[in-house]
């Protein structure tokens, strides 16, 4: 008999040894705060939650209106000295206007090496999902956000995030990615350990620093 | 029940347990032994009661920020015992998802079939070595060391991993295998093991991290194959989710080109919508975050980004065991936070390492004991005050204290049943019962009690008992120097007036004594 086959006839065998209760899908009780509930507050309280969380757990967060977006993104880029940015194809260029250095570009089609990503001084992109009452950020692979490489090699990583991109909590958030089957990535801060003695340290293999543009 | 029979599996029912010989779920000495070295280490002990008493904290706090936490249990638990319930058809499901979008599905009856396995699939690579992301699949089946046997090197990636790894230890914790270490312990492995490191490495945790971060940086970003566990399945897509913090996971899943995931085949749940009672519960529960720094999903295999070739193992190894015990395969529900660890009184002292199981603590000692067949793991089921911290802790409400107590029971029977019964213990019992079936006898007896105050006279407790029977109970136990009076003789000589003094009718059954071993 097949491994396959022999395992599910155990788990029948087991199944009749100690019938399990019945308890349809659909009677699960889910008696938590659902994707549905909107009684989270209004927006602009969930962009300060987010704020505050992100802001907790060691984002660096500025804040800007579509106008100043491209000023904004460049004083970034500046501050923390970003000679070689590298950027998903798919971003919006007018987001880089501002921003007089080289620029690597990165697609699943004219992927950079991992040398090339290595030697880059940062990377920016969009994002899908901000997830105000954990401060995380969620990349779904769209054009706008590139391979999950990009954003875990480089040591710096600028996430530009919408309003409309600001959601209150972890159902309303999976509610969105559904039917997402492009790899995502879940943000929550830079890198970081709680390995030693418990404690939370930021910076091991990830991105050492991530900074949070918020776009009114 | 289960029965010890040299060189064959045990049975649980109709199914075969986990087999010995092979991976780290059995210990070389009984937890009361190995339990006795861990106390006398104080600084295991100092480390240890730092590491928990600060994940307590966090968790506590990030608990009581959410309002439906105790809806989001009971929805985990109906969900794992729903989804337990319906196992083949969402394991087929999975199955069928994950090789429709690239994937290919494997599946090991035991942990030797497991490690073939992997070692096969990383052979047909042509790559001698591999990059690992902390998972406890691997660590149960022992899969380092078959690789190491197969001449393929496995690099631990994971922080605590790769400190295990390199202090040549055991993991002590499901979450944070290296909690046993303190940050100077730490620098002095990484001095004398990491052939990089700059010497002047202080014991800043931050400053550890860096070292970690250049001593892999380079095997990340060449590696070729990597090795994970999962966290969660989804069965309606066939999605995978490996929950981390450091970034480690990222790369694994991300840069080389084939990725081999091992996974229990317990860890399903059925739809993608369900991940919005894992992904808060989880996190919460295990380094006490609102939310792990990093999530990867993914399905199968994505045309130009991340990993070309992917496959997934499936792996029974005495679950499907568990599964046929009713009253004790809620343990599979389990989804590794280790929060029941951090709140248990006898793990805070005795560390991991006195499980002897890569599953240490309370999870560890109901889990454990029933992959491999209680016989294998027999003193584990004993290893806790049955106080009922983990289960308050638990994220999917698991029962443990009755589990441990069905374990002790089944562990009772099956000795009964090879005849080492009536040992000690029973004759204690039926001795007890005979005196304290009549009135007389159990006044007298009382009495009799107070001949124990000769034991007590030094210290005014009674440690080590000098009867051969008793010893043993009395080995980890002070007893109070019994009073000089009885209570009975007490209430006699100050109320003789008030008639009756015969006392209320006396029972005539023992009640029973839980947390005795035999």
């Amino acid at each position: 008999m097949s491994a396959r086959s022999e395992i599910l006839a155990r788990i029948a065998a087991a199944h009749r040894t100690a019938p399990p209760p019945d308890l349809p899908y659909e009677a699960i009780s889910r008696d938590y705060r659902s994707a549905a509930d909107d009684s989270r507050g209004d927006h602009d309280q969930l962009v300060e939650l987010l704020v505050d969380r992100l802001v907790d757990y060691k984002a660096l967060v500025r804040r800007t209106d579509a106008d100043g977006l491209a000023d904004t993104v460049a004083a970034a880029l500046a501050d923390r000295g970003v000679h070689r940015l590298v950027r998903p194809s798919g971003l919006e260029g007018a987001w880089l206007a501002g921003y007089p250095h080289d620029q690597l570009a990165d697609s699943r089609d004219q992927p950079l090496s991992v040398a090339e990503l290595d030697g880059a001084d940062g990377v920016i992109t969009a994002c899908a999902v901000a997830v105000a009452e954990t401060g995380t950020l969620i990349l779904d692979g769209s054009a706008d956000q590139g391979r999950r490489a990009i954003t875990l090699v480089p040591d710096y990583h600028l996430c530009v995030v919408r309003l409309d991109q600001v959601c209150a909590d972890v159902p309303q958030a999976v509610a969105r990615l559904d039917g997402v089957t492009e790899p995502i990535t879940m943000i929550s801060g830079p890198s970081a350990t709680s390995d030693i003695e418990l404690n939370r340290v930021e910076g091991v293999h990830g991105p050492r620093t991530l900074e949070v543009i918020i776009v009114r | 029940m289960s029965t010890t029979m040299l060189g064959m599996p045990q049975r649980r029912g109709a199914v075969p347990t986990a087999p010995a010989g092979v991976g780290h779920l059995r210990g070389e000495e009984s937890f009361p032994d190995a339990a006795r070295h861990a106390l006398s280490d104080t600084q295991l002990r100092a480390n240890l009661g730092n590491a928990t008493r600060t994940i307590r904290a966090k968790r506590a706090r990030v608990v009581a920020e959410l309002p439906d936490w105790e809806a989001l249990r009971e929805a985990g638990r109906q969900l794992k015992v729903h989804t337990m319930a319906h196992l083949p058809d969402y394991l087929v499901q999975l199955e069928q998802q994950v090789t429709a979008r690239g994937g290919v599905v494997h599946w090991a009856r035991d942990a030797a079939e497991a490690n073939a396995i992997v070692t096969e699939l990383v052979r047909a690579t042509g790559s001698d070595e591999v990059v690992k992301i902390k998972s406890m699949a691997t660590q149960e089946t022992g899969l380092n060391e078959a690789l190491e046997a197969a001449g393929i090197a496995a690099f631990e990636t994971d922080l605590a991993e790769l400190i295990v790894q390199l202090g040549h230890d055991k993991p002590s914790h499901i979450l944070v295998p290296a909690i046993h270490r303190n940050r100077a312990e730490i620098r002095e492995i990484f001095l004398r093991e990491m052939g990089d490191v700059d010497p002047d490495l202080t014991d800043e945790p931050a400053v550890l991290a860096g070292a970690a971060r250049l001593h892999l940086r380079r095997k990340f970003l060449s590696a070729k194959v990597a090795i994970s566990g999962a966290n969660f399945a989804v069965a309606e897509t066939g999605t995978l989710g490996v929950v981390e913090s450091e970034g480690n996971g990222r790369m694994c899943l991300t840069l080389p080109d084939t990725l081999i995931t091992v996974m229990g085949i317990e860890k399903l749940v059925p739809r993608m919508r369900d991940l919005e009672v894992f992904l808060q519960l989880l996190p919460r529960s295990s380094t006490g975050e609102r939310m792990n720094p990093y999530t990867s999903m993914w399905t199968g295999v994505t045309p130009g980004d991340g990993p070309q070739a992917f496959h997934l193992v499936l792996m029974d190894n005495g679950r499907t065991a568990v599964l046929s015990d009713d009253q004790g395969r809620d343990a599979l529900n389990c989804i590794r936070c280790s929060a029941c660890l951090n709140v248990c009184p006898v793990y805070e002292r005795a560390g991991g390492h006195a499980y002897g199981s890569v599953y240490p603590g309370p999870i560890g000692a109901i889990l454990s004991p029933q992959l491999t067949g209680v016989e294998d793991n027999a003193s584990l089921p004993y290893a806790s005050s049955l106080c009922g911290a983990c289960y308050d802790a638990c994220p999917v409400k698991i029962d443990i204290p009755s589990i441990l107590v069905h374990l002790r029971a089944e562990h009772t029977e099956a000795r009964a049943a090879e005849r080492r019964l009536p040992g000690a213990e029973a004759a204690a019992m039926k001795a007890a019962s005979w005196v304290m079936a009549d009135p007389g006898r159990w006044t007298r007896a009382l009495r009799g009690g107070r001949l124990g105050r000769v034991l007590g006279r030094r210290r005014g407790v009674i440690g080590e008992l000098p009867l051969p029977v008793a010893r043993q109970w009395g080995a980890t136990r002070d007893l109070p120097q019994p009073p000089s009076q009885t209570f009975r003789d007490w209430w006699a000589t100050h109320h003789q007036s008030a008639a009756p003094t015969r006392p209320e009718p006396t029972p005539t059954r023992p009640e029973p004594v839980e947390g005795q071993q035999p």
